[in-house]
């Protein structure tokens, strides 16, 4: 029955401090979150942690874990080999209270890219007809509508660390996620979008987004791919 | 304090509550507003795995429209309404086509149709999926479709207090914005109510620690009705010891259960459905396994389990149809599901019940009349498409449809009605909606008893009470916990006493109104003297049509807890069969 220390980086709007937490846990197969939790209502209620679904696909939980940007519901105890754990807010953002951070930046440019589908919206709305999708065309663009926009790519991201007006890799990513599908005719829209310095050409290939990504996505190609098809001028992705 | 007017508020933003604000941002130029106590593309929907229920191809899969109602009606042991199951049977194809026309990537066939899977209680495969994500990818793309409109602004994180409806008419709501701790006033001339379920009034439970369903109890404060709300569901299969959900699909894909004898022990339950028949079945059937000495224990909670055998499916069809499974048992139970079984047990899953509304998902009063300007969608509402017990696939269809329709009409009834009144009363409410919160709750003295406390014991009590087996003594013996729970909750401890993001602030709210939402669960539970469907009673082992084959309305009557009942609407499905599978 170990007992872990965690470290937690606190905020309350005014200021910044280290606390610290003993917990007692029965068994490691249990989640960052959990031990978080159990603090939360056995020590300090006041200790703000952003969290909903438990299971690694709502994107709440993102955390800087041990130096490393992860949802803390998916990151298990026996994948932390010490018994000690240091948890602070993700970086690149406005801390709002401890652990919770805002990320509405993140949705504003996500919607910058148009994230859907483009072409006419009547049709959309009034037919009742299927579009049809072959299972290659899926292929295509399917790993990268995994997004679950926890922001932890934004968080590695050494560009949005220093440039905020970058849109980063989870826009980007849905740029390319958009553009790739075959019932959307929008790419010489969003072309025009990320063909900028707030676009693809900002991105260093760091790759930070895709080794932390929770749900395998790889922004970091799709924003290569992105860059690809502009230098072709491709017509369509 | 700030007030802000809407011409649409749309409270909750899960499958239902961004459906509704993409059909009324489309409908009508007028000015949407979703407001959510998470981040809005962060709702519960998100961890539906197993698909939506519709039928697309009748004539290759052997299926028709009717076909599908009879299922569901018959899932719902016959409380369903049948003219709303007939709405919904006809709707969800068009939903389905719909959302992938706006880009949820559904799983195909070779020749782009949409793929279809089968599922408990449903007669031929028409559970359309995404993988085993499909809550998930229709989140996220209804999320970014709403994008698409100007029209619609988003209140992340902001935790409506209270319903303001007067005199018949839906006025606004209070709200806290969670991020700087200050109480709003948004006034508007509509609103659809599509805040979820109540999982967490339950301990062992597959929903987010967001489903706790405060806003049923709020609403009836506000004057209104609950419906059916003794009708819980436990889904057979949640991941033992967290509760995780492991989808349907895994059966629907061929998937076995099995006790520690290695028998299929479904044969003795439903011998021909046998893991596909209906989830109150299943979930019986896998407790009384667990009871009489068949099942597994889990060492380090104590938890009895059985086994869900996935190992002859092979490696493609796990990685390709149930991805998400395998990932979730390796995670959270270490187990790989292609050579190991997956411990599993019921936990609670899906409230059948919800909002007292119509057909159309419009809000009525106890007595049935019309709140103008108020409608209720998703499993908040009940309309009732599920009557006793809810099919797998079927609740994504209805989030879909009612989602729409109330969207629909909520657009075009704003665009004719007047501007919200910002009369002086309403500014006085919420003065005394923030007094009651911050000098009142927030400040109270230091020896009161711990809010999680005080909710382990609610979801104990539920547990103990007003679990899958029912007996009028044990329900007896919950009424006096829970008002004494009731009474206890004017002792809170908060100890948290900053505004910014205080969720010990909040999570005493969610408290607050899921106790009035239990007691509804309870003295439901205790009135029907009937099994039907999740609802099951060791003592009234059988459905009584006679005495029984109507639905319970719960309101409060000067602050007590009343009861009343209200007809099952009948159609064409008259002949109630005994449900065998």
């Amino acid at each position: 029955m170990p007992t872990l220390t965690v470290r937690v980086k606190r905020f309350d709007g005014k200021k910044s401090w280290w606390q610290e937490y003993k917990v007692d846990v029965k068994s490691r197969r249990v989640s960052v979150l959990d031990v978080l939790l159990r603090i939360k209502e056995e020590q300090d209620p006041t200790l703000a942690v952003r969290y909903s679904c438990r299971m690694a696909i709502c994107g709440s939980c993102g955390m800087v874990i041990n130096g490393v940007p992860r949802l803390a519901c998916q990151t298990l105890l026996t994948e932390i080999k010490d018994d000690v754990i240091t948890v602070e807010p993700m970086w690149n953002y406005r801390v709002i209270k401890d652990l919770v951070v805002d990320t509405e930046p993140n949705f504003d440019k996500l919607k910058k890219i148009k994230p859907y589908i483009l072409r006419d919206v009547k049709e959309i709305y009034e037919s009742d007809k299927e579009f049809g999708q072959k299972p290659e065309d899926l292929e295509k663009y399917y790993n990268f509508a995994y997004c679950i926009e926890c922001g932890l790519c934004m968080s590695a991201c050494p560009v949005v660390a220093t440039n905020p007006r970058f849109l980063g890799p989870m826009a980007l990513a849905a740029a390319y996620r958009w553009s790739a599908d075959s019932r959307d005719q929008g790419w010489p829209i969003r072309a025009k979008i990320v063909d900028s310095d707030e676009g693809v050409w900002s991105c260093h290939l760091a790759y930070t987004c895709s080794a932390v990504c929770p749900r395998g996505v790889d922004p970091g190609f799709a924003i290569q791919l992105v860059k690809v098809a502009l230098m072709r001028r491709a017509k369509r992705l | 304090m700030e007030i802000l007017k809407h011409d649409l508020l749309i409270i909750g933003s899960g499958i239902a509550g961004l459906r509704a604000a993409a059909q009324a941002a489309y409908t009508a130029k007028i000015d949407i507003a979703i407001i959510s106590k998470v981040q809005v593309m962060r709702s519960h929907s998100v961890s539906a795995e197993g698909g939506m229920s519709a039928v697309l191809y009748p004539d290759k899969n052997n299926d028709s429209l009717d076909l599908h109602a009879y299922d569901t009606i018959k899932g719902s042991d016959y409380l369903a309404d049948q003219d709303a199951v007939e709405l919904l049977v006809r709707m969800a194809p068009l939903e389905v086509r719909y959302l992938e026309r706006i880009g949820v990537p559904w799983s195909r066939h070779p020749d782009g149709r949409i793929y279809q899977r089968p599922f408990g209680g449903m007669s031929v495969p028409r559970t359309t999926f995404a993988a085993d994500k499909t809550g998930f990818f229709i989140m996220s793309t209804l999320w970014q479709e709403t994008l698409r409109f100007d029209n619609i602004k988003y209140y992340h994180e902001h935790f409506v207090t209270k319903l303001i409806i007067e005199n018949g008419e839906f006025r606004g709501v209070t709200a806290i914005d969670l991020k700087t701790g200050e109480l709003k006033l948004i006034l508007a001339k509509a609103a659809i109510i599509a805040t979820g379920g109540a999982g967490r009034l339950y301990r062992f439970t597959t929903t987010a620690h967001s489903t706790t369903g405060e806003m049923l109890g709020y609403a009836m404060r506000a004057g209104l009705a609950l419906k059916d709300m003794e009708f819980v569901q436990w889904h057979p299969t949640a991941l033992v010891p967290s509760g995780i959900l492991v989808s349907e699909a895994a059966r629907g894909e061929g998937g076995y259960l099995v006790n520690k004898e290695g028998e299929r022990f479904m044969k003795r339950y439903a011998p021909q459905k046998m893991e596909l028949a209906p989830r109150d079945i299943v979930s019986r059937a896998i407790l009384t396994e667990i009871a009489e000495g068949r099942g597994f224990v889990h060492e380090e909670s104590g938890m009895g389990y059985v086994g869900l055998d996935l190992r002859h499916l092979g490696e493609e069809v796990l990685n390709q149809k149930i991805p998400f499974i395998r990932e979730l048992a390796h995670k959270y139970a270490g187990v790989d599901a292609l050579s190991e079984l997956i411990p599993v047990r019921p936990a609670v899953h899906y409230t059948m019940g919800g909002i007292h509304t119509d057909t159309y998902g419009r809000v009525l009063t106890p007595s049935g009349e019309w709140v103008k300007g108020l409608w209720a969608a998703g499993e908040a509402a009940s309309v009732s498409v599920h009557g006793a017990n809810r099919l797998g696939s079927n609740s994504l269809s209805e989030c879909s449809v009612w989602g729409r329709l109330t969207g629909e009409q909520a657009a075009k009834y704003a665009m004719e009605a007047p501007a919200p009144s910002t009369d002086e009363k309403y500014i006085k409410i919420a003065q005394e909606e923030e007094s009651r919160i911050f000098d009142k709750l927030l400040h109270k003295e230091t020896n009161g008893i711990s809010v999680y406390e005080l909710k382990g014991r609610l979801q104990d009590t539920m547990e103990q009470h007003y679990g899958p087996f029912r007996h009028e003594s044990t329900m007896k013996e919950g009424i006096p916990k829970l008002l004494k729970i009731r009474e206890d909750f004017s002792r809170i401890r908060i100890e948290d006493g900053s505004r910014i993001y205080n969720q010990n602030l909040k999570d005493a709210l969610e408290l607050d109104g899921m106790i009035d939402v239990a007691l509804a669960v309870a003295y439901g539970a205790l009135a029907r003297q009937e099994s039907r469907g999740a609802h099951y009673r060791l003592d009234y082992p059988k459905r009584d049509d006679v005495n029984w084959l109507k639905h319970t309305l719960a309101y409060f009557v000067g602050g007590q807890l009343q009861l009343s009942y209200v007809p099952v609407r009948i159609t064409k499905w008259t002949k109630f069969e005994e449900r065998k599978y």
